[in-house]
């Protein structure tokens, strides 16, 4: 049986972590639930553990890259065979969290992307939204040479030897982009599988849509830079 | 001697003086002081020799020569820079790996305490 870790990032959600530990817990019985808290200035800590998460504190804030990273080398020194990021706002649907932890299992990818694009669920992204959505997927998918659809979707599940890489090398800026072109670059099978998502239920989306052309080039140049970056 | 040559050996030679007193007194790690080093004795010597500098103006097509000075000054300052930008680049990332490490130990040490109290 493989162990499972669910790592949870989050800051300032404590509205919403507690629910979603518990949500998790519920649909995936067997695996471990780590919070990681990223220097939350609320009681996201307290909300995570009281649901009966183990819960990692940042001492300060650090931003998504370091945060997940955290919970990758906590299921390192722990010897978990996946790795599964959900969300702690509540946009990550858990009852799916068995649809993307399976390829894995069967050893038909090495990570596995959940979609919110491939026909379950009903999200609808923003005009400005979608048009980023779609040029970072036509990008991502021509580098990794496999469709990707949902480039900047945090819900994915990591077997060993991703998580082995990810805990010694995790992009920091846009991670989620980013870590697909490292992890193709460094000869890992990728897949993407359909979730369905929610609106988030809590705390705020980290991109604005007036900010989103400038999101679109730093991450276009940071694709870039992953590009010619020496992966180790 | 002309006014400007007398006023950048005395500016080259303070700052390399400052460096070193830096270095003596422990202020300066000797792995960031070497650009500085090297950058105050090339400014100091081509204020001093002011022939090898007026050779370089001309071959370079620069028709005042203590000009030069100002741009051979600015690309040190260049190069500092960037030395200063890899060396936070590292410091960030042993910075993100401590604040790790920490987080990780602290719950191990928490769960250890509460193994015990049971």
């Amino acid at each position: 049986m493989a162990r499972v870790l669910i790592i949870i990032p989050a800051y300032n959600e404590e509205s919403t972590v507690a629910d979603v530990v518990k949500a998790v817990k519920e649909h995936s019985p067997a695996s471990d639930v780590v919070v990681v808290n990223d220097g939350s200035a609320d009681g996201t800590a307290r909300e995570a553990r009281s649901a009966g998460a183990v819960v990692l504190n940042h001492t300060f804030n650090m931003g998504i890259g370091a945060t997940v990273q955290t919970g990758f080398r906590y299921a390192l020194k722990n010897g978990y065979d996946i790795a599964v990021q959900v969300d702690g706002d509540g946009q990550h649907p858990p009852e799916h969290i068995k649809d993307i932890v399976k390829p894995v299992i069967e050893g038909r990818a090495d990570l596995v992307v959940g979609s919110r694009f491939l026909g379950v669920g009903d999200y609808k992204p923003s005009v400005a939204r979608g048009a980023g959505i779609a040029i970072f997927s036509k990008v991502v998918s021509f580098i990794v040479g496999v469709k990707m659809t949902d480039t900047t979707s945090g819900f994915r599940a990591s077997g060993k030897r991703v998580i082995e890489y990810l805990a010694g090398n995790y992009p920091d800026d846009y991670p989620e982009v980013e870590a697909l072109v490292l992890l193709h670059k460094k000869g890992f099978a990728i897949m993407e599988t359909a979730v369905g998502m929610e609106e988030r239920k809590g705390g705020q989306s980290s991109i604005t849509p007036v900010s989103s052309v400038y999101y679109m080039f730093k991450v276009m140049l940071a694709i870039c830079v992953d590009l010619i970056k020496k992966v180790k | 001697m002309s006014a400007v040559q007398t006023f950048s050996i005395i500016i080259s030679l303070g700052l390399f003086v400052l460096v070193i007193d830096f270095i003596r007194r422990g202020l300066l790690k000797e792995k960031y002081s070497v650009l500085w080093i090297v950058s105050s004795l090339i400014i100091l010597a081509l204020s001093i020799w002011q022939g090898v500098l007026d050779r370089i103006a001309v071959m370079l097509g620069v028709s005042y020569a203590p000009s030069l000075l100002f741009l051979v000054a600015l690309i040190f300052v260049l190069l500092i820079l960037l030395h200063f930008s890899v060396a936070i680049s590292v410091l960030t990332d042993r910075t993100k790996r401590l604040a790790q490490d920490i987080a990780i130990l602290r719950q191990e040490k928490e769960a250890a305490g509460d193994e015990e109290k049971k």
